[in-house]
């Protein structure tokens, strides 16, 4: 072992839950009060799966961390009593692979690629929240040309649709609508098709980039946008007979894994679990950035903070996208895709062999990065799983001194114990799949 | 900020700590001691949502700029709380020192912070007071040192694998 001088013998003890025997019933109070909001003798009046279940009625299981309907590697501690789920733990950290550390190492020019990495199914949406932290840092949040700026809300909310679309292929799988899994993948697909004609990859793209966008769009992409648009209505009122309207589906999914919006909040949860209990917090629309001020779409509402209400948020918000890409259509302008300042962009690869200072420009970009002046920013979007926020630390050097991501898995995901509290464990599936969360992203 | 109080021509205040501007985003800088206090006033006032906690060390770049009266150490806690109703942000920057890297837990407020505090304790080795389950959840729980501390040299850790033959 090398010794930093900070680097000291730690063993904090386990991360597994512990058994009712070894903590004591205030301990578990307080964990439910604080989030119930309610005092510890007040959680003691609710009876249920407080400190009042002998030790010998219960069982700890692992669930995870490699089981399929967790999504990745997430492991869940179920205390049961029968088949009453009493306490949950999510226990995290499998995939994590140092991100933060490695994005302190990385250039701004580089940073997008590591930062796209994280949630593996919006990666355009990281791409984004990074760049324009970068940019407000550099700023020229208010210079980015606006081909680039609609650009970005094309394909911000392409990709909303594609992950949602994965949310329904993967919520039908775990319940048991198989078929829905093909579905959902296929319908996928034809956006990952149209992602790879426009950054040439289906998935961790580095297309959106501190100053504007990698490339233009590609010829013959409004028609390609538009086949997608078109397919997709059907495809979606097919989902309503297959899922929707089921009652089957809907006994599966109503009064499961339910969620106050006083405990919503309290835990600090965005996106479509806040709204499924009815606040309605878009930061599109409350907090708008690119310019979604100008955009007419809906933030769709539940109202019983279940289960099928975050399925039926997800749904119709890809109805919403839709909305928002045809206004993106009509108005997508024409002119420049990257910011023309030569201390960000790289130079046109034409002008390097004319002009000495773009050769310069070229090669400083390439080798040190460009200098981004001292300071701190937090800035935050609307991804599909909720609010995605970057906070970056600049010491005026080329890379981010530090560079943090607030992801919206990793604050989801520590809404399950209180989504599972008191349910049926066969009915866990269910929560986890609805929370959508993307395990790359939890642990970075 | 509409309540800002006693707020002299160079120093804005808010609730008695610095308050700055940061690219538009609202920082307040309030010390240790005033942490928690600070935090349910706001809490009161209508931030009813802690986004984002996560720190910062600060070792090989001390000279940053602060406001008069706060001194710079090694160790920063960033808050970010948002207010729902008001559409609004705030962020809180407290000062760490190396010497004693506890500060108290906001777990109590919301509970949502009990996983990111831990993060930060486990990335950083801050210390949370009065939170209930303050173990490492990102890295191994037998692992040595803080991974994002600055002295922590990326690179040259042999990998540690648990219960595995060496």
């Amino acid at each position: 072992m090398t010794s930093g001088q900070n680097i000291f013998k730690t063993n904090e003890g386990a991360q597994e839950m512990r058994a009712r025997s070894e903590i004591s019933a205030k301990e578990i109070l307080r964990e439910v009060g604080s989030v119930l909001r309610m005092s510890e003798a007040e959680v003691a009046n609710l009876g249920q799966s407080s400190g009042d279940s002998d030790e010998d009625q219960t069982m700890i299981i692992n669930m995870g961390p490699q089981h399929p309907s967790t999504h990745g590697v997430l492991r869940l501690m179920l205390e049961l009593q029968g088949e009453t789920v009493l306490r949950c733990k999510p226990i995290i950290g499998y995939l994590h692979t140092g991100m933060e550390k490695t994005g302190e190492d990385l250039t701004y020019m580089q940073g997008g690629t590591n930062v796209t990495r994280m949630d593996y199914l919006s990666p355009l949406n990281n791409e984004l929240v990074f760049s324009m932290a970068v940019e407000k840092l550099l700023g020229i949040e208010n210079d980015i040309p606006q081909r680039a700026v609609w650009m970005r809300m094309l394909l911000s909310e392409l990709n909303r649709m594609s992950s949602h679309l994965l949310f329904l292929a993967s919520n039908g799988m775990d319940l048991g609508a198989v078929s829905m899994m093909l579905y959902g993948w296929r319908e996928r697909e034809e956006v990952l098709r149209f992602f790879q004609k426009v950054t040439g990859l289906r998935m961790n793209h580095n297309f959106i980039r501190p100053g504007g966008v990698a490339a233009d769009l590609p010829a013959g992409w409004r028609s390609d946008v538009l086949e997608i648009l078109e397919m997709l209505p059907g495809r979606l009122a097919e989902y309503d007979i297959l899922m929707t309207d089921q009652p089957i589906w809907r006994e599966r999914l109503q009064g499961v894994g339910v969620i106050t919006a006083d405990e919503a909040l309290a835990l600090g949860t965005s996106g479509p679990i806040l709204r499924s209990t009815g606040v309605a917090w878009d930061l599109r629309r409350d907090q708008p950035y690119l310019h979604y001020e100008k955009m007419e779409f809906d933030v769709i509402v539940g109202s019983y903070g279940d289960a099928f209400d975050r399925y039926a948020i997800r749904i119709n918000e890809i109805r919403e996208s839709m909305r928002i890409v045809y206004q993106v259509l009509d108005n997508m302008p024409k002119g420049d895709y990257r910011i023309q300042n030569k201390k960000v962009t790289p130079p046109p690869r034409a002008r390097i062999d004319e002009s000495m200072e773009a050769l310069i420009h070229h090669f400083k970009i390439f080798t040190e990065g460009f200098k981004v002046p001292e300071g701190e920013v937090y800035v935050a979007i609307e991804s599909p799983r909720g609010e995605i926020g970057c906070y970056i630390v600049s010491d005026g050097g080329p890379k981010p001194y530090r560079i943090h991501m607030r992801a919206p898995s990793f604050v989801n995901i520590q809404a399950l114990p209180h989504m599972m509290r008191g349910g049926l464990v066969a009915d866990a599936v269910a929560v986890i799949s609805s929370i959508d969360p993307v395990l790359g992203e939890v642990d970075r | 900020m509409s309540d800002q109080e006693g707020a002299t021509e160079a120093q804005p205040m808010l609730h008695g700590c610095p308050l700055t501007d940061s690219h538009g985003q609202a920082v307040v800088h309030p010390s240790r001691a005033q942490y928690v206090a600070l935090l349910k006033k706001l809490l009161d006032s209508g931030y009813a949502m802690c986004s984002d906690l996560t720190a910062v060390d600060f070792l090989t770049h001390p000279g940053r700029s602060l406001p008069d009266g706060i001194v710079a150490e090694r160790f920063e806690i960033v808050v970010n709380l948002t207010a729902i109703a008001a559409r609004d942000r705030i962020r809180l920057r407290v000062q760490v020192p190396e010497s004693d890297t506890t500060i108290a837990s906001l777990f109590d407020l919301w509970p949502g912070t009990e996983a990111m505090e831990r993060e930060v304790f486990d990335m950083f080795g801050i210390s949370f007071d009065g939170h209930p389950d303050l173990t490492r959840i990102l890295m191994p729980e037998d692992w040595d040192g803080h991974p994002l501390r600055k002295d922590y040299e990326i690179g040259r850790i042999p990998v540690q694998f648990k219960g595995a033959h060496s």
